[in-house]
């Protein structure tokens, strides 16, 4: 008995002399890292010269932090974790009941949307509304649609696109200028937005066909740099980095939201408030994100998607199956590009100002990431990821209460991208096949069954 | 006649700075097949790490010789840089090996996003501009050349020499032609992959840093969003003269720093980056393997 008390004993002694060693190794490494960036800042005196500022409380406090933070994992975590995992490979699968949330709840979340305006407006009334309806739904609505556009592209058809935000600006340009030069409705330009942005779509998609995988990446990513650079310079026509302003607000059949007499807020006999406009805004873009889904749903049933998601699989065993792979990627281009389109045109409409400023490459890269987070392929995963990445960074800007803790010169908003992109390393790392990781196939033998995500493969272009 | 030369002169001095980062791509991409998005902002990471080491030797110690001086700052550049990519790659792409070709390029894209949000938060979000380092200017048959640019030829050759010795000539460099032709292969015949991949990392930072220190030392200023279009011109030299090869990618920045400079001193400096990326795609659609890259084989 006492023997197996002992070894224990030198066992978690051994484990805190190594937890100490790798705490002081993690230390040494943050000292590295940081020592120039944190413990010394430059900054620019009256006389406009460089001066050093010394930081060195603050450069202690993240390598003690890295320090006790590695000691931590390696005593308490880890070997919890190890506990847990033999546990799991101990206990046979379980398997997942079909209850009725599960098999209709695609359905609930839509009812639940639909019902979000009313509840926030009888909540915190309509003036006070604005927020909720503006910054947390039409923001990630605005995402969600934009990812499952991208997801059509990437997702399904398997072509990794860095340059898809071309598109959206294709979209909200097209809407900017026609409206501002010809006068048109929104009505009409939101087709026609989303079929100049498929043309684009088609003339992109042309001469890349050749092109495979990470050769494909870097030819959109310069197309969609192209783009923004021709908005930037071409000053005659898009005003350049001054950008489109003053564009035309979006009627809903012929009612306008305005302060005018037949306006919709003095026709329904409502105070005059920016909330209803919002509303409004906010079931528009439910109906094209909606639509979006609905259109990537029953073509994944047409042979045009079965016949992305086999390029996706295997290009050559598609080829010689007699699938044109160049009419294939094409479709998936240009209506990828469509629904980009169509998101542009309302983000103009919601913004009534665009510039080059909001088709950067970071705005790709956002997107992308949210397709690759929510699972590849999978519609409910990416509108998870669309809610997680965008809503928690609007909430950055919500924490006030931080001012208390850090001073009122701390400013939330400002760590809003480094939280952003620590969460799409740490959401890779934790979950690498994305919040929903397994598909149904879409055409299967006999059987139904879920095949888990390492077993399909991603496309290669 | 004199002008296209001193434009050459100049689009020469660019190319090397590309080239210089874009080895750090090219390397990376042979060896595990991954684009590097954050290796543009470990570029930018080297050229801040080597403003901050100037001012401390301004601030501190002062009245160092220049020549010392820049060595320094590209020392610590080097090593700043270089933790940094290991750093990196040890804890958001070795996690993900072996898992599906998009992930470690999310977690590059969101590294990317942290590293000048970083740099932006600590060090400030305003342009930082030094005084002058090297400033002597030469004639010769007419054409200027400033000694900075002759700094930065010299030294990315030099530089490019050391690389090519190791690459080709050292064990280590054997293991890394290993490892690139295939990494099952290479660690069942005794090589330690993961170290090859780590000292790919550092080689790859320490030149990018090398290339941020030159760029800081030629336009003597440095912003924390440097790290995007350097990077992206990089990657387009590596990809343009065939991904995975080292003459390549200097062969590339070469011509990308050429074009630039030539676009802008013929046509209009505004569409300099739309000719550089014009140029890629045309050249990626009739030549798809970039200028000296191996075709693909497929095989089935």
């Amino acid at each position: 008995m006492a023997n197996v008390a002992s070894t224990t004993a030198s066992a978690g002694s051994e484990l805190t002399a190594r937890a100490l060693r790798e705490a002081v190794f993690a230390g040494l490494i943050t000292l590295g890292l940081f020592v120039l960036f944190v413990g010394l800042k430059s900054d620019q005196n009256i006389r406009n010269e460089l001066i050093l500022t010394q930081r060195w409380g603050l450069l202690a406090i993240f390598v003690a932090v890295a320090m006790v933070g590695r000691f931590l994992i390696v005593v308490y975590v880890q070997p919890r974790f190890a506990k847990r995992k033999a546990a799991k490979a101990a206990a046979p699968d379980v398997v997942k009941k079909d209850t009725f949330f599960t098999r209709q709840w695609p359905k609930i979340a839509v009812v639940m949307l639909l019902l979000y305006p009313p509840v926030i407006v009888s909540f915190v009334g309509v003036q006070g509304s604005l927020k909720w309806v503006d910054n947390f739904g039409i923001q990630i609505l605005i995402y969600v649609m934009l990812a499952w556009g991208l997801n059509i592209v990437v997702g399904l058809a398997g072509l990794l696109d860095l340059g898809y935000v071309a598109f959206y600006a294709v979209g909200a340009y097209s809407y900017a200028l026609l409206s501002s030069y010809f006068g048109l409705s929104f009505w009409v330009l939101l087709p026609v937005a989303g079929l100049l942005a498929a043309l684009w779509g088609i003339v992109l998609g042309f001469p890349v066909l050749r092109l495979r995988g990470d050769y494909l990446a870097i030819v959109t990513l310069a197309f969609g740099e192209i783009i923004r650079l021709v908005l930037i310079n071409w000053t005659e026509v898009t005003k350049g980095t001054f950008g489109v302003s003053g564009i035309a607000k979006a009627t809903l059949f012929g009612i306008k939201f305005d302060a005018s007499k037949d306006g919709f807020a003095a026709l329904f006999d409502l105070p005059l408030s920016s909330a209803y406009y919002k509303i409004f805004l906010f079931y528009l873009i439910l109906a094209l994100a909606l639509l979006t889904a609905f259109v990537t749903i029953r073509l994944r049933r047409m042979p045009i998607g079965r016949a992305w998601e086999a390029l996706r699989e295997d290009e050559i065993a598609c080829r010689s199956l007699g699938i044109n792979t160049v009419t294939t990627k094409l479709t998936a281009f240009a209506t990828g590009a469509m629904f980009g389109g169509f998101a542009g045109s309302f983000f103009a409409v919601r913004q009534g100002f665009v510039s080059p400023e909001s088709f950067v490459f970071l705005e790709s890269a956002v997107i992308l990431a949210i397709v690759v987070l929510g699972g590849m392929g999978s519609l409910t995963g990416i509108a998870i990821a669309a809610v997680v990445m965008i809503g928690g960074t609007e909430i950055l800007r919500e924490l006030t209460f931080l001012k208390m803790i850090f001073g009122p010169a701390f400013t939330p908003e400002l760590y809003r991208m480094l939280i952003f992109g620590l969460a799409m390393v740490t959401v890779m790392v934790w979950k690498p096949r994305g919040f929903v990781g397994s598909r149904e196939p879409t055409a299967f033998l006999r059987q139904r069954r879920a095949v888990s995500g390492s077993f399909t493969k991603e496309g290669h272009g | 006649m004199e002008y296209f030369i001193q434009q050459l002169v100049n689009g020469l001095t660019l190319g090397s700075i590309y080239g210089m980062i874009a080895i750090g791509y090219t390397m990376v991409y042979g060896i595990i097949g991954m684009i590097n998005f954050a290796h543009g902002d470990i570029f930018m990471l080297g050229g801040f790490a080597a403003l901050i080491v100037f001012l401390i030797l301004t601030t501190f110690i002062g009245g160092v010789p220049v020549v010392l001086a820049l060595l320094i700052m590209m020392i610590v550049g080097m090593l700043t840089a270089a933790l940094w990519n290991w750093t990196i790659e040890r804890v958001a792409y070795r996690p993900l090996r072996g898992s599906f070709r998009l992930a470690p390029l999310i977690t590059a894209i969101g590294m990317s996003i942290v590293l000048s949000n970083f740099i932006q938060v600590t060090q400030g979000p305003r342009n930082k501009p030094i005084p002058p380092l090297v400033s002597s200017v030469y004639e010769i048959f007419g054409i200027t050349v400033s000694l900075k640019q002759i700094v930065i030829v010299v030294i990315t050759a030099i530089l490019l020499s050391v690389f090519w010795y190791i690459v080709n000539r050292t064990p280590l460099g054997r293991a890394q032609r290993a490892t690139e032709q295939d990494r099952k292969m290479a660690a069942l015949l005794g090589v330690d992959v993961d170290r090859t991949i780590s000292v790919t990392f550092i080689m790859g930072a320490a030149l990018a840093a090398v290339a941020g220190t030159m760029y800081l030392m030629y336009y003597g200023v440095v912003v924390f969003t440097d790290g995007f279009a350097p990077g992206v011109k990089a990657f387009t030299a590596a990809v343009l003269g065939g991904i995975g090869s080292l003459p390549g990618a200097v062969l590339g920045g070469l011509l990308i720093g050429l074009i630039e400079s030539l676009w802008s001193a013929y046509f209009t400096i505004d569409y300099k980056d739309v000719a550089t990326f014009s140029i890629l795609a045309i050249v990626l659609i009739f030549k798809p393997s970039g200028i000296l890259g191996r075709p693909e084989v497929e095989k089935v």
